[in-house]
This record gives C-alpha cells, structure tokens and sequence, in this order.
C-alpha cells in the first residue's frame, strides 16, 4: 500500500510568514545550486497560484489562514480521516478508498459549468482556484451512517465562486456531479449507486457562507480518498451531500436529482440534514459514534443541523423537517 | 473415527472456534487496533462468525450424507453451541457498548427497529436450541427434539434476514449469505421430496 501518512500538522508547525519569505529565497538559491528541477521557477505569487504550485512537494497547503470561527474541538487523528471513507467509486468497504484512490489522477483537473447561468464554460482547477483566498475551518462531520468526526478543513466558501459565473434569476438549485471513469475508478464497474455520483443543494444553501469548497484537510491538499482535488462540505447536512472529486456543476431551476434518493428515496432525501429527531427508517440517528473514541466511549447526542442550527436554521422556516428529510 | 479421535476432533473445533472472539480480544488490547470505529468491528465480526458458524452447522447434513461418513454428525453440537455463543456475545456487544446496558433503549430499539427485532429474535430462538443440546434433554425430548431443532432453518433465515437490513446499500455480501443458505435447505427439500416419491413408489 503506497498510501502516505503523515502526522498531524501541529499549530507549531505551519510555516511563519517571514520563514515563507526566506524560503523563496532558500528555494532560489537551491534552484541556482541545481539541486531543484526548473519548472520550480515558475513559482508564482501565492494569491495566484494553482493548487500544484500553492502545494509544496510534501503536499503541505501555503497560506492558509485560520477560520475565525473555528471551534475549540478536537480533531479526529489524521488517519482515522483518512483511512475510513465512503467513496463508493472505489469500493464500499470504508478501507477501499484509502487502498484504490491512488489511481485517481487529478491533475490537470477541470470543472464543467453549465446551466442557469452567464458564465458557462470549462474551467480549469487554477481558473477555479485563483483568486480565492484559502481558509483552514474546523467543522464537525456526520454521516448517515451515524458515525462522525471533527476535520480541519482548507477550502473557501462555494458561493464565492457560484458568484463569478452569474447564476439567473431561474438557478434555484446548483448539482454537482463527481468524475465517472471506469479506468481510475475500480468502483463504477458495479452498479451499486448509478453514476456518476451526483448531488445537489438549493440556490441559498449553496450560497450559504459554511458551505466549504473544499481543496485540503489537515493543512495538506486533499488526500484522494477524500474527494481530491475539489469537493465540497455541507457541514449540517448527512456526509453523502457533501460531494467528491466534483466534475461538473448545473445551475438549474427544478430540484435536481441526487444519487442516494435515486437509489433509496424512503431513506435518503433531498435535503439530509443532520436531524437527532429524524431517524433513517432502519436505524435511530439520535446520537453517535465519534470516529476514534475507543471500544469503550460512549456514543455522543447528535446534534440539530449538525450544531449549525443557528446558521442554518432560517434557511428552512416553514420546512416541514420530517416530511423534507 | 475411534471415540478417541472424535473427542479430539471436538476440541480442536472449539479451539479453532475461539479464534476470532481471541483475535479481536487482542486487537482491543493493544495487539494490532480496531480502526477508528472499533464497536462496528466488534459487532460485525461477532455477528458475522456467529452467520458462519450457523451455516456450518447446516453443511454437516449434507456433508454426511453425500460422503456417507455418519460420524460427522457428532460435531454437530459444538459448531452451534460456538454459533450461539457468538450470536449471544454479539447481542450482548450492542447492549453493553452502543446502550450501556440501557434496557428500557434496548426494549424500545427492539420494537422500532425491525432490524433489530429479527437480529434479537435470532438469539432468543436460538436459546432453547442451546438449552437442548444435551443428550439427556434429546433422549428426553425424543421425536420432539428433531421438530423443535428443525427451528433453526428458519433461525439461520432471520439471521441472514437480519444481516440484508443491516447494510446500507450493498447488498452483495448478505446475497452471498442468503445463496448459501438457499442451497443448504433446498438440498434438504429435494432429499425430502424424493424420499417421499421412493416411498409412493414403494407402496
């Protein structure tokens, strides 16, 4: 298994500014000394950089900054992140992921943008990603499964970019639509969701200033199993919304399909919010289990909205919850 | 196969029967780990030897019947006591570390949760099968032993049963159960109907 995995970035860890400047000057003498390859040298001013560039060879994301939100929660260890997925596309075992996504290929990488909207066309990943200032957010997850955990993600609001393509008055809702090849992914070649995976939120939900567009986790670019090289966070909503690997985006004015409603609608809905009160019609999604607990810990109350009711709550005034599950 | 050799025979099942409750024991303790979500391995790994176990226990028929070696049918016992013992400790493994031992939650997840209703009738059904193993209670029992540990045809069919509603979407892993299961019974229908077609020719 080629799967790397590093520690933890710890606080102490990331990289002062004034150590990032020398570094430049570090890495220009290295590139005089020969000691690195040329393409380096087309190293560009980070604000406008692609997500190759703003990586360093280790994969650690640069200029990041910290959310002024972030919640003092712990994280869930790395690994657990990391090696326990549903990515069904390369597999449904929660390892599958994390042993098969090394051959998914993300670079180059681009988005397709269609729909109820001015700006349409394809874009590539460093179209999508310059001029958005990255931001580490701490955000608890849940699955569906009720399994959850806390990641520090690195990402930037999706609405900002949804802005730049000029949704209609008729985008009501936006879908997303993760990668669908055979040849990277051993996954698709079973029928057990129908591909490509894909998901959708309102126009507002999408716009809503948690939803992440996500490029990292744990100070480092997104490893494969976790949806590289772009994927979003809905951080109130079931894990299954927050879509991976995301190919495609159509604005559209009817409520778009989803593939876990396509696949099971009496157990999975449009919306999926995280709701204690709304159990899944086989099993209570009162409380769960965090991710790295121990055999022995008990499980933990789930929260409205994930804990993001405040946030979220007025998006959906006079939403029957239960009937919109 | 001397009486010796079957004791023997017997013990070794036991212990090889240990094995995955030691493995994970050491996996809990240190020995290797359970992953980031433990209690699931612990309860699948319970639920599925105890799924193993049950349909061992259903091959051991038709093993002896199609090898004609009569012997077999001694190892009968231990196989489904091991089975119910798992059953029973994966039961148990939801109760203490899902519910710490919260019975009124057990009680209400029992009911709402048909899930859970099967998963539990599989154990509880199992109990007087358990019960009844001795050779005392057979002799006692008699004809009705036979009738009443027939039962775990349909036991081992909640079990499976149980095991489908149990995953979220990828059903392959309980068909193979479900097929399994539907040759070692349908090799029993077809043995039975023939007997009976013998038997009408015969008179």
């Amino acid at each position: 298994m080629l799967i790397q995995r590093p520690d933890p970035i710890r606080p102490s860890e990331i990289t002062s500014e004034s150590v990032f400047v020398k570094r430049r000057a570090l890495l220009k003498a290295a590139l005089a000394a020969g000691l690195l390859p040329g393409t380096m040298a087309r190293a560009q001013p980070v604000t406008t950089s692609t997500l190759g560039d703003l990586a360093a060879a280790n994969g650690r994301l640069e200029n990041v900054s910290p959310w002024a939100d972030n919640p003092s929660l712990a994280t869930t260890p790395y690994e657990y992140v990391t090696e326990y997925n549903n990515y069904y596309e390369f597999g449904t075992g929660k390892g599958d992921p994390a042993r098969y996504a090394h051959t998914l290929v993300t670079e180059p990488w681009s988005v397709e943008v269609e729909g109820e909207a001015e700006n349409t066309g394809t874009f590539t990943l460093e179209d999508i990603l310059r001029p958005h200032a990255l931001e580490e957010r701490i955000y608890r997850f849940r699955c569906v499964e009720a399994w959850s955990m806390v990641v520090p993600w690195v990402g930037f609001p999706l609405g900002d970019l949804l802005k730049r393509f000029a949704p209609t008055s008729r985008a009501k809702y936006v879908q997303f639509f993760t990668l669908n090849d055979s040849e990277q992914m051993p996954g698709v070649r079973s029928r057990v969701l129908q591909w490509p995976y894909r998901e959708g939120l309102t126009i507002e939900e999408a716009m809503h200033p948690l939803t992440l567009l996500t490029v990292g986790l744990y100070g480092r670019v997104l490893p494969n199993q976790n949806g590289a090289p772009l994927r979003l966070i809905v951080p109130w909503k079931y894990g299954f919304k927050s879509i991976k690997s995301i190919v495609r985006i159509r604005f559209m004015e009817d409520q778009p399909r989803t593939s876990w409603n396509m696949a099971a609608s009496r157990e999975y809905g449009f919306y999926s919010n995280v709701n204690p009160d709304v159990p899944h019609p086989r099993w209570s999604q009162a409380s769960e289990r965090p991710l790295g607990a121990g055999l022995f810990a008990s499980r933990q109350p789930t929260l409205l909205f994930n804990g993001y009711a405040e946030e979220v709550a007025d998006l959906y005034t006079g939403l029957d919850l239960v009937r919109n599950f | 196969m001397t009486r010796r050799q079957l004791a023997w025979l017997r013990n070794a099942i036991v212990a090889l029967g240990l094995v995955p409750l030691a493995q994970l024991t050491a996996r809990a303790f240190g020995y290797g780990d359970l992953g980031a979500n433990p209690v699931q391995v612990v309860q699948h790994t319970l639920g599925i030897t105890a799924l193993n176990l049950l349909l061992l226990t259903l091959t051991i028929t038709p093993l002896r019947r199609l090898t004609g070696r009569s012997w077999l049918v001694r190892l009968r016992r231990p196989v489904g006591l091991l089975a119910f013992f798992y059953a029973l400790l994966h039961a148990l493994s939801y109760a203490a570390l899902d519910l710490r031992f919260d019975w009124p939650r057990l009680a209400a997840d029992i009911i709402e949760r048909p899930w859970l209703t099967v998963g539990f009738a599989t154990v509880i059904l199992l109990v007087p099968l358990a019960v009844t193993s001795t050779n005392a209670m057979q002799r006692r029992l008699g004809r009705r032993w036979t009738t009443l540990h027939r039962s775990v045809y349909a036991i081992a069919a909640l079990g499976v049963l149980h095991f489908f509603w149990q995953v979220k979407l990828d059903t392959r892993e309980p068909l193979v159960y479900a097929t399994i299961l539907a040759v070692l019974l349908g090799y029993r229908v077809v043995v039975s109907l023939r007997r009976r077609t013998q038997r009408a020719v015969a008179q």
